[in-house]
């Protein structure tokens, strides 16, 4: 979609960036379904966290009333992001950072390589950043010549293995531990061919593989979990270490950051880091987590540049139902426990933001008409709003966007005459007794017609009975 | 590029003010969540000690001897300028980082440092830079961290931890040892981080 | 008490005995019910689908049938849902806010089955005889949008003869969904796979829930299957006693591809 109308919010860009698939999600998902290895790995891995995560926010005796005050934050920041937004410039700009502001994937991804181009390095290394995988930051700096090497273990996975991440959390949940194995093998320079499948030594090879890239590039690229308003503070929350590899070896750290992730205070920090450890990967709090304002002298990068992405959000924001869905901390927990999700893995969402969130993120950052079978991808059982830590209406967004998807003709059609039938009881009982006629009409042993055969497909169909119960009433 | 810049500033904030079309009433944030909690030092070694990291309970005057029984003799150890000398033993070799280079970091044994606050609720220690916790890389490249804590450090939460710690240091949230969750979602220790990390609990 | 009862669209058409079980066991309570007659559709399928403006007259349909009643009562958790939490929304964003002010008013005296019985009637033992195992899914609206929690446990703990096995793996959705198992009818499948090795697996022979929508695709698979397995509606179950009034056993299910 084209800038038209300058200053007045936009969606993403086509062409650049992963927010669109290739396919519909109903295709996708038939594709995926398929796959037993994906189902089997995706039902033990959702089915381990689910189990963790519940354990540890039982320990938590305020979990609802962190929930209700992170939910309100995120509130509050979407009411006066720009504002926000320019104090945070104002301190990152008084601790020595340098902030630049993004409309776009595309001139995000100028920004960022203009920036590493600058430093003279031909390769950066990146913390796991849902913000630039969205945008396509590593094939932008690919085309420039620069080599951007993933250090998140999942990533990396991923990366080696020439494929797509398919969760948010953990990019590779879709492989197990053989098949991570066998892409190391196969990708990994220098590995080991004694290499086991454990996930200890697995995670040895990674740590030895990348630990020359840490000390000797001189560029990484992070997205930010939060951002302070109040300080400048920026924040990573991460597991394995490769984040603070990132975030202190390098002389240059560029951060790209989508607008929403600013907090307005300091002390605000005290709910999410108590949601999100929990909420994702069900610790009482993840490994590292790491905080820095502008520059430190003498201590980590002494170059610090954060660039603030619209790519989309200032549409989602215009729309005061939708908004809500930039309250999202990229936990993960309406992934483990969508039983969509579970069952077809992130593959079929096509964007880089899978799952139920991901259903309703995408299609606004795009527009729904590009994503239009997303908001679909669900049966509103409603166990993702449940488990939010940040309590977005997941199931309410997704019926508010099925409104705004075009719908096929056929369909429009027949939803006005089943609404105009529905509205007037004579041809509403009419059409009770034209579906018992079917009893008699040989509707036996057939389907019914597309495209309700699909349901027809794997179940059998009652037959209407004999008397609705209006006319058993009628008769009493 | 700088002109540039300036213009993408302009374009984004425009963009946001018309999507929030003036609403910019601050939204009433309801904290009824724990802000005050015990500080139970028990509990602290059980969460530390629930996420693999090594707890040691001694009084001041045995840290030296701890360490000497962690780490093998004529180990190397990295140090920040100030930490307390008495903590060392004789039988390993300090380097304290008067701006040591990464190799020379990566290359120690190990690495001693204080902390800033301890967290019970988590199983936290936080280091914030201070002259006896030295910079961030000091605690992030050796594949052994030793981190000293008092227990007037200790305290109950998160919502204490960061009242007081001071926004504008480096901060390092550290919560047992380098661990990830990326093989089957279960976690396993030690990946990019120190791979085994001792707490040194003081009275 | 006097209660109307909402049939809701999916009962009245294809499964009546839910329905009817409704009223007897209501009337066997020493209650009375009431059908108000202008009652078609909650229009929940036009909201769920993205068709929201075409909900609107059936809205305010419902609204203007059962506005006169005090105690509404509907055998559908889904549907109690649809009139709890969208009914105001629709009319809101229609522009409709009177007819949104209604609504939330009739939404407050609108039940489900289980939660009029134990709520507001105060009853767990209905007096119910059904000898047969058991096991009760719980269906998404009724467990996460009503909150239903063990209402309906409760009151089939209390039926003599009942042997109530719990099914695994219970909160998950069925792969129902309304639309979305003709929209998504292979992932729809995929759920109801699982659902069913979770039925299967209690060795139940009867699996119970308080949506006909549900259970017409829970045992649209297992008719499929074979299994022998039935479903009955919650409210069948509760209407059946010694002296006979339980679930008719309806025959196989015919319609196949």
């Amino acid at each position: 979609m084209t800038r038209t109308f300058l200053g007045m919010p936009a969606t993403a860009p086509q062409g650049v960036g992963q927010l669109r698939g290739e396919q519909s999600f109903p295709a996708a998902a038939r594709q995926a379904l398929a796959d037993a290895q994906l189902r089997r790995n995706l039902g033990h891995a959702t089915a381990t966290i689910r189990a963790k995560s519940g354990a540890v926010i039982a320990e938590a005796p305020d979990w609802e009333e962190l929930r209700a005050a992170g939910a309100a934050i995120k509130t509050d920041v979407l009411a006066r992001l720009p504002e926000l937004l320019e104090q945070l410039e104002a301190r990152v700009t008084a601790a020595g950072g340098v902030v630049h502001w993004a409309a776009d994937a595309n001139e995000a991804n100028r920004i960022v390589t203009d920036l590493v181009r600058a430093t003279g390095s031909d390769r950066v290394i990146k913390v796991k950043s849902m913000a630039t995988q969205e945008i396509g930051l590593n094939e932008a700096l690919d085309a420039a010549g620069i080599i951007a090497v993933e250090t998140d273990l999942a990533e990396l996975i991923v990366q080696l293995g020439d494929d797509r991440p398919s969760h948010i959390l953990v990019p590779a949940i879709h492989r197990n531990r053989a098949e991570i194995r066998e892409i190391f093998l196969r990708a990994m320079p220098d590995v080991d061919p004694a290499l086991t499948d454990e996930p200890a030594a697995l995670a040895a090879a990674a740590r030895r593989f990348l630990r020359q890239t840490f000390l000797t590039t001189p560029v990484a690229v992070s997205g930010a979990n939060f951002a302070v308003a109040e300080t400048g503070t920026l924040a990573v929350v991460e597991s394995e270490g490769n984040g603070r590899m990132c975030l202190t070896l390098p002389e240059t750290l560029i951060t790209v950051m989508g607008v929403e992730k600013v907090v307005p205070t300091w002390r605000d920090l005290e709910v999410f880091l108590q949601l999100l450890p929990r909420a994702s990967t069900g610790e009482r709090m993840n490994p590292y987590t790491s905080m820095w304002t502008g520059v430190t002298p003498g201590d980590g990068p002494q170059a610090f540049h954060l660039v603030l992405l619209d790519n989309g959000r200032s549409a989602v924001l215009a729309d005061e139902v939708g908004r809500q869905a930039l309250h999202c901390i990229r936990c993960s927990a309406c992934l483990n426990v969508c039983p969509v999700y579970e069952r077809v893995g992130g593959h079929a969402y096509g964007s880089v933001y899978p799952g139920p969130i991901g259903a309703v993120l995408s299609p606004q950052l795009t527009g729904v008409a590009d994503n239009a079978s997303l908001p679909y991808a669900s049966s509103l059982c409603g166990a993702c709003y449940d488990a939010c830590p940040v309590k977005i209406n997941i199931p309410e967004l997704l019926v508010h966007l099925r409104d705004q998807a075009p719908h096929p003709r056929a369909e429009s059609a027949a939803m006005a005459a089943a609404a105009y039938t529905m509205d007037h009881p004579a041809l509403y009982a009419a059409a009770q007794r034209a579906t018992r006629l079917s009893r008699w009409a040989g509707r036996r042993g057939r389907g019914l017609p597309p495209p309700l055969s699909g349901w027809t497909a794997g179940r059998d169909l009652p037959e209407p009975p004999a008397e609705t119960f209006r006319e058993w009433w009628a008769k009493r | 590029m700088v002109g540039e810049a300036v213009s993408g500033r302009e374009e984004v904030l425009s963009r946001l003010r018309a999507a929030v079309a003036g609403g910019s009433a601050p939204v009433p944030v309801p904290r009824a969540y724990r802000r005050e909690g015990p500080i139970d030092l028990d509990l602290l070694v059980q969460r530390l000690t629930d996420y693999r990291a090594r707890v040691h309970r001694v009084p001041e005057a045995d840290v030296a001897d701890t360490i000497a029984g962690i780490l093998p003799t004529s180990a190397t150890v990295v140090v920040p300028p100030q930490l307390p000398p008495a903590w060392l033993p004789a039988t390993v070799t300090a380097r304290t980082d008067d701006g040591l280079d990464n190799a020379r970091i990566a290359a120690a044994d190990g690495v001693v440092t204080a902390a800033a606050v301890a967290v019970v609720e988590t199983g936290t220690v936080v280091l914030d830079g201070s002259p006896d916790q030295g910079r961030r890389v000091l605690s992030l490249l050796p594949d052994l961290h030793i981190c000293v804590v008092r227990a007037a450090q200790v305290v109950a939460g998160v919502p204490q931890a960061l009242a007081r710690l001071a926004p504008h240091r480096p901060l390092t949230w550290i919560s047992g040892p380098s661990a990830t969750s990326d093989i089957e979602l279960n976690r396993v220790e030690g990946v990019h981080g120190p791979r085994t990390l001792h707490v040194i609990l003081l009275p | 008490m006097r209660i109307a009862l909402f049939v809701t669209c999916l009962a009245d058409t294809m499964f009546p005995e839910a329905a009817k079980a409704t009223v007897r066991l209501l009337e066997r309570l020493g209650h009375e019910v009431v059908f108000p007659e202008g009652q078609t559709c909650c229009g929940q399928m036009h909201v769920n689908t993205g068709y929201q403006a075409q909900a609107m007259p059936l809205v305010r349909r419902h609204v203007r049938t059962f506005d006169p009643y005090d105690v509404i009562v509907a055998p559908s958790g889904s549907c109690v849902g649809s009139v709890r939490h969208q009914h105001a929304l629709v009319a809101r964003r229609g522009g409709d806010e009177r007819l949104a002010s209604r609504a939330e008013s009739v939404a407050g005296r609108t039940y489900e089955l289980s939660e009029l019985l134990v709520d507001v009637l105060g009853v767990t033992d209905v007096g119910a005889y059904f000898p047969h195992r058991v096991t009760y899914h719980p269906t998404c609206h009724s467990l996460r949008m009503l909150r239903v929690g063990d209402r309906p446990l409760r009151l089939l703990r209390e039926v003599r003869g009942l042997d109530l096995v719990q099914l695994p793996a219970a909160e998950q959705c069925c792969g129902f969904g309304g639309t979305f198992a003709v929209k998504n009818a292979d992932t729809s499948t995929a759920m109801l796979a699982d659902k069913m090795r979770h039925v299967l697996a209690t060795g139940a022979d009867v699996c119970a829930a308080g949506d006909v929508s549900c259970l017409m695709h829970i045992g649209g698979g297992l008719s499929r299957l074979r299994t022998g397995v039935r479903t009955v509606h919650l409210a069948e179950i509760l209407a059946a006693t010694e002296a006979g009034g339980g679930p008719e056993r309806r025959d196989e299910l015919v319609v196949r591809t």
